[in-house]
């Protein structure tokens, strides 16, 4: 296990050197989306058409946060579950996406594509919400605002903690960590 | 006989929906400290530190400790002698939601048809089990229930010759299945008798009992630690990401059942576990 502060978005070394159960610290940029947009960013690849963000070397976080109040960049944003983001992954990443940030299994599908393309996926602790919300110091509108909270922001992150549960290499951390702790 | 208004019944509402979201309950905490000094996966004690952190900023900053701030889940105990003066009940608890869920900047996600799912916007309606009992107070208990581990939960009506062996398997297996999409650490209600939603009803009220305090009847306090222990075993661990710490507490509750039937339910609490009750 190591310990890595991380440039967002990624380079593909920077990908390729992290393992399942890295513990990393991102700064700078990742996009916000779940259900409602990626249903719409999948449909726009499937016609063809241009995407509202451009992906390349990018990172999602599957968040829908409560409401901020006056004065608060953002309101509590902890993860949601990545599974049912799975049928609109792969599109994803073959344009480029680099990194995702949810909770919970993926599909074979998602690990396969994850492999393939070179990308990463991490967990953030799944209902450390409002401390998750402490490290984001910038959160803005780029897509879709009529999704209210499900729109796509692009969120500035200091210190924003995750970890590395899928890596490049088909290290899988769900079943390692299982496999390690089973019968203690 | 006691009049209680329905303004004040509005206003309390409003208040245990933001305090039950923001103030994580003392016997969670505990258990987040106890299970850390036994945790051995370094990546699960930085979790566990996380929660206990994230519990602390909540508390400070009046924050929800999760977004999902749950579906709006009552238990009302209804004292006979309580007359609600200016409306009914249910129509108060329902204010009282939209009140505190929109003045407390907590999320709303309900959608008005399970179908066609569109978001009602201020979280109603919310979900209230009644009951009448003796004297003149009424009791109102909140249990918000996230989306994340209610997913995870399961009934299943076993054959009585099944016994103990065959409720204690569905029990693990449920938690094995659920793995990491429940947010664990997790709590564990288990309600076994009565008929298929008595059951449910059972495990759901189970959640409702302080993760330190074990059944009456000792066979059934028996079973909760012989569960937990094993349920720790999987290896599951914070997250789901290998550790020992997968729940914080199983607690079990029964009922008297059919001769032919042995229903038994799993309702699966994140460590998000909030409860706030007042007597009026
Ligand atoms: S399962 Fe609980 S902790 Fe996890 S996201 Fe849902 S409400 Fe929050």
């Amino acid at each position: 296990m190591a310990e890595y502060t991380l440039a967002a978005p990624l380079t593909d070394d920077v990908v390729e050197k992290l393992r399942a159960g890295d513990l990393v610290f991102l700064n700078g940029i990742i996009y916000t989306g779940r259900d409602a947009a990626h249903k719409k960013l999948f449909e726009l690849i499937q016609e063809g058409k241009e995407l509202p963000v451009d992906l390349k070397g990018q990172i999602i976080y599957y968040v829908g946060p409560s409401p901020a109040r006056p004065g608060q960049v953002i309101g509590s944003a902890g993860p949601t579950t990545s599974g049912r983001m799975d049928a609109y992954t792969p599109a994803l990443l073959d344009l480029g996406l680099k990194g995702m940030i949810g909770k919970g299994l993926r599909s074979q599908e998602v690990l396969d594509s994850i492999k393939k393309n070179k990308a990463v996926y991490f967990a953030a602790t799944g209902g450390a919400a409002a401390l998750i919300s402490k490290r984001i110091v910038k959160s803005e509108v780029v897509a879709y605002p009529e999704l209210g909270p499900e729109a796509i922001y692009c969120l500035e992150v200091e210190g924003f903690p995750v970890i590395v549960v899928n890596d490049a290499h088909g290290g899988d951390l769900y079943s390692m960590g299982r496999k390690q702790y089973q019968g203690e | 006989m006691k009049t209680i208004k329905y303004e004040d019944i509005v206003s309390v509402v409003s208040g245990l929906c933001q305090e039950a979201n923001y103030y994580l309950e003392e016997d969670v905490l505990e258990a987040f400290k106890k299970s850390r000094e036994q945790e051995v996966s370094p990546l699960g004690i930085s979790i566990l530190d996380q929660l206990i952190e994230n519990a602390k900023i909540a508390r400070e900053e009046r924050m929800p400790m999760c977004q999902d701030t749950g579906f709006a889940v009552f238990f009302v105990e209804v004292g006979q002698d309580v007359r609600i003066e200016g409306g009914v009940l249910e129509d108060a608890i329902n204010e009282g939601v939209r009140q505190g869920y929109t003045e407390g900047y907590l999320r709303k996600s309900i959608v008005g048809h399970p179908l066609e799912r569109k978001n009602t916007g201020d979280n109603t309606p919310a979900i209230v089990y009644t009951t009448l009992v003796a004297g003149d107070k009424l009791k109102i208990t909140i249990a918000p229930k996230g989306g994340g581990s209610e997913n995870m939960s399961g009934v299943r009506m076993l054959k009585p010759a099944q016994g103990v062996e065959g409720v204690k398997n569905f029990v693990i297996e449920t938690v094995d299945k659920a793995g990491s999409n429940p947010c664990p650490p997790i709590v564990v209600g288990v309600g076994i008798g009565g008929t298929m939603e008595k059951a449910a009803l059972l495990a759901k009220q189970a959640l409702l009992r302080p993760l330190d305090r074990r059944h009456d009847d000792s066979s059934i306090a028996a079973l909760e630690e012989e569960l937990l222990e094993r349920i720790n075993k999987l290896g599951i661990g914070p997250q789901g990401l290998g550790g020992r710490t997968t729940a914080l507490a199983v607690n079990v509750e029964i009922f008297p059942a059919h001769i032919a039937s042995l229903p038994v339910a799993v309702n699966i609490n994140c460590h998000s576990a909030r409860h706030k009750s007042i007597i009026l």
